[in-house]
């Protein structure tokens, strides 16, 4: 197990959720985000990306593992690690029955906030959201968006340093995302940390500096948005020779890299946005012939296009 | 954890029940005081006058002091009930789980707002009763006191209700097959000397009994039991049952998963 650094926004180790229906959840997850990242926790649906913030938030109880927020484990150091932390959930969890403003000035209440103190709070982030206008409206009057900018509004009425937010774009339209996007970005430049899940690649893309993949359960991938970029930018291709291959075909570029699988095949990694004729013309002027070319599926790439589809 | 801090969580949530069951007073006011209002004009008037004496007193003002209690009982723990359990089917109840307020204080001040529409509806029933009969209250404080902890004991067992509740039928169970005949059968309507010794016996195990008679002793000053033993009976279901709620909600049933 690695040691964990105190200056870390989070840090989990071998986290495991068994539900009392007896479905593993969390099969050992181990995890660390640094103070000021912006990280992406990507994953398919049911990978387990919810349960991984409600035991963060302590709506759901781990099975085993620990969770230190800010150097802090969250299980012993309830007080201190909740006020640095705000959740923004994927489900509305908020009464249908109360007004808006209302939410946010009780929320505030709930950190110790009240009076003055906590309408000045509830008026800057709902008039950083674009709902102050609504803030005499029952909640149940809002859009599907502003009801996720009121669940931003409510997380961060207390100004927490580590922000974390559960799909916060499913159901928001493209515009709506993009000023979305741009306010949380925002906040980011200001010192707060961001985690954000999401199944959408894009979205990450655009807004993450790290990323942890996770899938049943398990990371399979964490990484900076970079690599896992330039990972994803590379095909490869696998070619059948109808000859034994004696030596390996050489190619003179460095983006190529070619590798042998057996005696009458190998494989050829190249950017994506590449042609593949200059293979071709390569491999005939070295004589070799060539059977038959197929592509190797990227997992990650696989793993995408699953999410997608659910 | 800062004491201020503490005082303005329970604070909070002390103004969101008031404010609820205010905001939906047809639901909440409304419904008991003409409950209330008809046994006093049925029982109370127009029975009444036949039934004599009951107690020593005229009937009317003999029930008056009982239909009070039955109307704290009730609103208090529906209110709690269902608040509570309306928070967790709305999952609103997530807003005070992830934030640093303690359990104690997320009990308190759901009982408080209990405590806070048991006495208002108290304080309705009180003046309607007026109109039906001039009554003195004998002991102002122990009057109070005795609202105060039956407000109390009742929002304790709605929280428990709503903490085990999976659907808004369990929290009409309890109500129905529990607490009505607990409170029929604690002499909200008679004295319990109507009643053969055995009856007698087996009341004597109903809480009910000992509220409604504390309660009619601080406004008339009399009773069928032993105040002080009822003041204490009232003190230790209060206790027990904060402890009970206090070390469900540390387990989280019915909350965290
Ligand atoms: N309360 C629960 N009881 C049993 N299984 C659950 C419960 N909550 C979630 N799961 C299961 O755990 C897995 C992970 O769920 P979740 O964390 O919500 O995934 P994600 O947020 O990545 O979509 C899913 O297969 C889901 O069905
Ligand atoms: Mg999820």
């Amino acid at each position: 197990m690695q040691t964990i650094d105190p200056r870390n926004a989070i840090s989990i180790r071998g986290l495991t959720k068994t539900y009392a229906n007896g479905f593993q959840a969390l099969k050992g997850i181990d995890l660390d985000v640094k103070e000021n990242d912006f990280f992406a926790l990507l994953g398919p649906n049911g990978a387990g990306k919810s349960t991984i913030i409600g035991i963060i938030s302590t709506l759901v109880r781990a099975s085993s593992g620990t969770i230190q927020v800010f150097g802090q484990n969250v299980a012993t150091h309830v007080y201190e690690t909740k006020l640095s932390l705000g959740i923004v959930p994927q489900e509305i969890n908020f009464s249908q029955f109360e007004k808006v403003g209302d939410i946010v000035i009780t929320q505030a209440g709930y950190y110790g906030l009240r009076g003055e103190l906590a309408k000045q709070r509830a008026e800057k982030y709902l008039r950083k959201l674009d709902l102050w206008e609504k803030r005499d409206n029952r909640s149940r009057m809002l859009s599907g968006g502003m009801k996720r900018r009121l669940m931003i509004a409510r997380a961060l009425v207390h100004e927490p340093r580590l922000l974390i937010l559960d799909e916060p774009t499913a159901g928001v339209d493209i515009e709506l995302r993009r000023s979305m996007w741009e306010f949380l970005q925002e906040l980011n430049r200001n010192g707060t940390t961001i985690i954000l899940t999401t199944h959408y690649l894009e979205e990450a893309e655009s807004l993450c500096r790290n990323i942890a993949i996770i899938n049943q359960g398990q990371i399979v991938e964490n990484t900076s948005m970079r690599k896992l970029l330039d990972k994803l930018a590379r095909q490869t291709l696998i070619f059948d020779t109808c000859d034994e291959l004696k030596t390996l075909p050489a190619f003179n570029d460095s983006d190529i890299q070619c590798n042998a699988i057996d005696s009458h095949s190998f494989e050829v990694s190249l950017s994506t946005s590449r042609d593949i004729n200059g293979l071709y013309a390569t491999l005939s002027d070295q004589g070799v012939l060539i059977k038959g070319m197929r592509n190797k599926t990227n997992r990650l790439e696989e793993l995408f296009l699953s999410s997608l589809k659910s | 954890m800062q004491a201020n801090h503490i005082y303005i969580a329970f604070e909070t949530i002390l103004i969101k029940e008031v404010r609820r069951f205010t905001r939906i007073w047809l639901q909440t006011l409304v419904p008991p005081a003409i409950t209330i209002g008809l046994y006093f004009l049925i029982f109370g008037n127009l029975i009444g006058g036949r039934i004599g004496q009951m107690g020593g007193y005229n009937y009317v003002d003999f029930i008056v002091p009982g239909l009070i209690m039955m109307a704290v009982i009730q609103n208090a723990y529906a209110n709690v009930s269902s608040s509570f359990f309306s928070n967790k089917f709305q999952r609103c109840i997530e807003e005070i789980l992830v934030s640093p307020v303690p359990n104690y204080i997320i009990l308190l001040g759901f009982v408080a707002g209990g405590m806070a529409r048991g006495v208002a509806v108290g304080l309705i029933v009180t003046a309607m009763s007026f109109f039906f009969t001039s009554l003195h209250i004998e002991h102002v404080f122990l009057t109070l006191l005795v609202v105060l902890l039956t407000s109390m004991v009742f929002s304790l067992a709605g929280f428990i209700n709503a903490l085990y509740a999976n659907t808004f039928d369990d929290i009409s169970i309890i109500p129905t097959f529990v607490l009505t005949p607990l409170i029929y059968l604690g002499g909200v309507f008679y004295s319990i000397e109507l009643l053969p010794s055995f009856g007698q016996w087996i009341s004597a195990l109903n809480p009910v009994l000992y509220m409604v008679n504390t309660f009619r002793y601080g406004i008339l000053g009399t009773s069928d039991v032993n105040i002080v033993w009822a003041l204490f009976m009232l003190v230790v279901f209060s206790a027990g049952l904060f402890a009970v709620a206090l070390y469900l909600l540390r387990k989280g049933t019915g909350l965290r998963q």
